[in-house]
């Protein structure tokens, strides 16, 4: 989180109501293919300035601190932030209720036409290279942090890793031991 | 379609499933697979890669995945069960804690939380990789594929639609 000299807000922005709560998280959800964070960033914060560089990386360090998928927690957190409960429904269904909808009629091309020969490798395809962006995904986050802190974090990387994808242990038991050895390991050796 | 037996597993797996995913959607796929796979015998391994690559080809967030494993067992009764009770108790917390953030952020027990649980998102990010391309990667090809697109993730900012894309056209040019 760097704390980079921020100009406030260049012009003063009305609190968006709730139907442009709803309209410009539907619009993010809309063009944000392949990760829908650097999409949020752009329209919240360079478009519409609800919020400055500042308060979008802190909420987002919250929405990452907590569990659930990070985007949908980021809308509910900015859709409250301006107008309470109302705001984070608003906002919630405006990020999900299209992507939701276009998920639903692609599975049902899929169990149509999967089993033609040809969609079926053409998907099966496009699921190997999604795995692998989901592995570079994971290179990403790892690199700083190996980097920085390679003796706290390579152990429980490997750990986790043998755990879960290796061993094939239950997720509940896994984290309820993995979490609060990392934390402690990060506490005893913080900086 | 299957009863409201699978509706109930659905719901009470993906309530779980929530309160687990430190780290967001992508954290949560080994779980979710073995449960999906190898537990309540939803579909294949092959057909969980799959239902996930249409969510990674679709806009938005990559949550989807869910709301079409919902889809898969009950429908759009299924897939509106499954999407409400993955967002449900992340959204309560979110809405609880979002006013306190400010003053706890910088506490040290705060950070060590939240370095904590970074290189245990790594390992599960990791693992989520590993056992999709291993249902993924039947041959040399699909390997390759594999491969290729981690390289230019990770090296470049490439848009991922654009190795879908190409990936797409070498598994239909590959089975037709």
């Amino acid at each position: 989180m760097t704390a980079e000299v921020q100009p406030s807000r260049s012009v003063p922005v009305q609190s968006p109501t709730l139907s442009d709560l709803f309209l410009h998280f539907m619009l993010i959800s809309a063009v944000a293919f392949g990760g829908v964070l650097p999409w949020a960033r752009r329209k919240l914060v360079e478009e519409r300035r609800w919020l400055t560089e500042r308060e979008f990386l802190d909420t987002l360090a919250l929405c990452q601190f907590l569990p659930g998928p990070n985007i949908v927690n980021l809308s509910i957190a900015v859709g409250a932030r301006f107008r309470g409960l109302p705001g984070s429904i608003a906002a919630f269904l405006g990020i999900l209720g299209l992507p939701c909808f276009i998920v639903v009629i692609l599975g049902a091309l899929y169990s149509r036409y999967g089993n033609l020969p040809a969609v079926g490798g053409g998907l099966l395809a496009v699921s190997a290279a999604a795995s692998g962006m989901i592995l570079a995904m994971a290179g990403k986050i790892a690199t700083p942090l190996l980097r920085r802190r390679p003796f706290e974090s390579a152990p429980v990387i490997a750990a986790v890793f043998v755990a879960v994808a290796l061993l094939r242990l239950p997720l509940p038991w896994v984290l309820l031991v993995a979490a609060p050895v990392s934390m402690g390991i990060s506490f005893l050796r913080r900086p | 379609m299957k009863g409201s037996g699978a509706l109930g597993a659905l719901a009470v797996n993906f309530l779980i499933l929530s309160l687990l995913a430190f780290g967001g959607a992508n954290a949560v796929i080994p779980e979710m697979q073995r449960q999906a796979v190898e537990v309540q015998h939803w579909m294949t391994g092959a057909q969980f890669a799959t239902l996930f690559a249409i969510a990674q080809t679709a806009p938005g967030p990559n949550v989807m995945v869910v709301t079409l494993v919902g889809w898969q067992v009950g429908g759009v009764l299924g897939a509106a069960v499954a999407t409400a009770a993955m967002m449900g108790p992340s959204w309560v917390l979110t809405f609880a804690v979002f006013r306190a953030w400010d003053k706890f952020k910088y506490q040290p027990w705060c950070m060590a939380i939240q370095n904590g649980l970074a290189p245990v998102t790594v390992g599960l990010v990791a693992s989520s990789a590993f056992l999709l391309a291993r249902d993924a990667d039947r041959d040399t090809i699909a390997f390759g594929l594999t491969a290729a697109t981690a390289a230019l993730a990770y090296w470049t900012r490439l848009n991922p639609l654009w190795a879908f894309g190409a990936a797409a056209i070498v598994g239909i040019a590959g089975f037709s």
